[in-house]
């Protein structure tokens, strides 16, 4: 008989070894998909993982774009990360990306065709301050009248879309544009544009400002006493409250640091990858996030290692996709894999397998 | 310096990959979409004829093929893999791909991209897209033949020329045979969205519309009408055939097998070179589905005739006099509309109710 037994404490090395086993789980069970959609699943796995790092052909520019696609993954996870682990739930991270993106677009669009450097700059503040804002509708409206963060953070999200819609269609339309939805692109104006900082290597500002958002998020966790108000939120509730902390501020600011890094991913992404508003900007870097921040133990390190390898599972999913002829939704399936088996193994970090009878007291 | 050579390495290395692909061999030929291969609409179409074409040419052609890819950075990330694996010519099927096939076909100025429905040409990209609007005169004329409300709605997918196109002749073609003829328009901001299209259809039968016509893909217009019962509606991008002879009458289908072959075989003789293609009825781009045995045979003929003075371009659906919603004349009497103008469609023409969303 299999009992499980709950550890006194998590289990430190099962913590960091459930991403790993979650991985070689997906693996198992994803090529047991390909196999069965009549695919041949150790070169599909081969292709997702090995080629876009290592294959000749395609790795000099794979290994870039794997910054390119992880680095507001990464931005976003770490936001969320805060909030996770006190127990605030921001599930409206996209609605807070695509508010970054207009405010920040906006603004530089105002200013078109001025070539002021201080054009940019103006254009990340504004971008993280729009994705603040949205986060203050839910944080506001929790503090005030205790509505559910949930709810309120993901139906935002739609209407952050329709906004971005109408954007696109309305105020922030190219006028050049022969009248096809858009803005203007931004890799057409140098002042307002975030273009690779090293030709191909994939860095651009956003993913400078994903890295300090991990090593500030780790600070953060790790030696601020905010940090420390967080951690003791998310464990104990009561014992934080009896402690001083304020979930009044806790919420505020879990969200509202969340909001901005979400904003910010934003106005990097539009800037450059992405280059303009249009009706279909967002691709669900902030639903992602949420994957990559459980996958990364809502660690900051951790979640630059999980970006990584979503952004991995990203790149090389579209090389099987095409060179194989799988289809997306089983691309898409593989991914959802990753964090079904690692929300599955986690049971390991917190009990332990005890084999045999169970004792009688 | 390091970051030059560097770059003339990367350079090399991409330019030799192309070069030696293209020589011997089957030609690669990349295709992405934007929605999924079976969407039952736009993708699907382009998926289907991707499939004739690779049919026609067997083992010349290797094809290779990418769904659901959306539109700008992840776009450009996939052109490019696939420009990196070897394709000699890739086909982008949507119009928010414009950008990213220019942006890549200056870094792969050996592989041949083909665009569709966009406006951005270099020596290397081509662009195709089909005269739709011919086949919505088609349907206006039915639409204000068969009416009996003098109501028509229409679900209309996004404010871009294509779609306002649509809509004007769609109307004028109706406003010609029934002077009493209204049109409202509800915008759907979607290509394919069955609740939404459904909510639409059943907001215009609602309102008092016994025709509908749809700039969107699904068929749940069809059935919301099946439903209503004496509600006439058009197939759109595929026949829809299952759901004639009622409340389906007729349809435009997409048809770009023809424009596929024709291209990946130029690729093959190596004699393709940037084109711009805007074809219709005429060239078989554009094909008008049976009518259906619920239209009379006179009002069938009519519409048939009709047809044909489009497709041998005895008869142009933007002919004066036309004027502008707001009374201000567009073409005199008997003056053509240009291309250009077309292209770039963002009016009303003179009755239409409502305005373009801005």
């Amino acid at each position: 008989m299999i009992r499980l037994e709950k550890r006194p404490t998590p289990s430190q090395a099962w913590t960091w070894a459930t991403p790993v086993l979650a991985v070689l789980l997906t693996m198992l069970a994803g090529g047991l998909m390909f196999a069965l959609l009549g695919k041949d699943p150790v070169a599909a796995i081969k292709i997702i993982f090995y080629d876009p790092l290592f294959n000749p052909q395609f790795a000099a520019y794979s290994r870039p774009q794997l910054l390119v696609k992880a680095g507001p993954l990464i931005l976003i996870a770490v936001g969320l990360a805060m909030g996770f682990r006190a127990g605030i739930w921001n599930i409206g991270a996209e609605g807070q990306y695509i508010m970054g993106a207009i405010f920040g677009a906006a603004v530089g669009l105002a200013m078109y065709p001025s070539d002021s450097w201080m054009i940019f700059p103006a254009m990340v503040i504004a971008g993280a301050f729009g994705g603040f804002l949205w986060a203050m509708i839910p944080a506001v409206l929790k503090v005030v009248f205790g509505t559910n963060e949930i709810l309120v953070s993901l139906l935002l999200v739609y209407v952050a879309e329709k906004l971005m819609a109408a954007m696109a269609l309305g105020p922030l339309r190219n006028p050049e544009g022969g009248g096809f939805p858009g803005s203007r692109n931004f890799q057409g104006y140098p002042a307002a544009s975030n273009p690779e900082l090293f030709p191909n290597s994939g860095m651009h500002w956003g993913v400078v400002a994903a890295i300090i958002a991990v090593i500030f998020g780790y600070i953060l966790l790790s030696r601020h006493l905010m940090g420390y108000h967080i951690r003791l939120a998310g464990q104990s509730p009561r014992a934080a409250r009896f402690g001083g902390v304020s979930p009044a501020r806790l919420v505020i600011f879990c969200l509202g640091f969340g909001g901005a890094l979400a904003g910010l991913a934003g106005i990097f992404e539009v800037t450059g990858p992405a280059g303009q508003i249009t009706t279909s900007f967002n691709t669900g870097y902030g639903f992602t996030a949420i994957i990559v921040a459980f996958l990364g133990r809502l660690n900051p390190i951790g979640i630059l290692l999980a970006g990584l390898l979503m952004a991995l599972t990203y790149i090389g999913g579209e090389l099987a996709s095409f060179m194989l002829g799988l289809p997306s939704a089983a691309i898409q399936a593989f991914q959802g894999m990753l964090l079904f088996f690692l929300l599955g193994v986690d049971v390991l970090s917190n009990f332990r397998i005890k084999i045999g009878r169970e004792g009688h007291a | 310096m390091l970051r030059r050579t560097f770059l003339l390495a990367t350079a090399a290395v991409v330019g030799l990959a192309s070069a030696a692909m293209a020589q011997n061999g089957p030609v690669k030929v990349g295709f992405i979409y934007v929605g999924p291969k079976n969407d039952g609409g736009w993708s699907q179409h382009h998926h289907e004829a991707a499939m004739e074409m690779a049919d026609y040419y067997g083992d010349k052609v290797e094809l290779i093929e990418q769904e659901s890819v959306p539109e700008g950075a992840d776009a450009e990330r996939v052109l490019t893999q696939m420009a990196l694996s070897g394709a000699n010519i890739i086909f982008t099927t949507s119009f928010g791909y414009m950008d990213p096939t220019i942006n890549v076909a200056k870094k792969f100025p050996k592989v041949k991209f083909e665009h569709a429905t966009g406006y951005k040409t270099a020596e290397n990209v081509g662009v195709y897209s089909a005269r739709f609007y011919e086949g919505r005169a088609v349907q206006g004329y039915l639409a204000g033949k068969m009416t009996k409300t003098n109501k028509v709605g229409y679900i209309a997918s996004f404010p871009i020329p294509e779609v306002i196109r649509g809509i004007n002749s769609s109307y004028i073609a109706a406003k010609k045979v029934n002077p009493d003829i209204q049109f409202s328009v509800i915008w759907a901001y979607t290509w394919f969205d069955p609740a939404k299209e459904s909510d639409a259809a059943q907001a215009l039968i609602e309102q008092g519309a016994d025709v509908i016509l749809q700039h969107t893909d699904s068929t749940a217009p069809q059935a919301a009408a099946q439903k209503a019962g004496n509600v006439y509606t058009f197939g759109q991008a595929s026949d829809m055939a299952e759901f004639a002879p009622m409340p389906r009458i007729s349809s435009i289908i997409d048809v770009w097998a023809p424009y596929y072959i024709s291209r990946v075989g130029a690729v093959i003789d190596g004699t393709w070179v940037s084109d711009n293609t805007w074809d219709g009825i005429g060239a078989g781009m554009v094909g008008i589905g049976e009518i259906s045995s619920a239209v009379p045979e006179d009002v069938k003929a009519e519409a048939e005739a009709l047809k044909e003075e489009i497709a041998t371009g005895a008869y142009h659906p933007f002919t004066g006099p036309l004027n502008k919603q707001d009374g201000s004349v567009w073409l005199a009497e008997g003056e053509i509309a240009d291309d250009g103008t077309l292209a770039g469609m963002n009016f009303y023409v003179e009755g239409l109710t409502g305005d373009i969303p801005q």
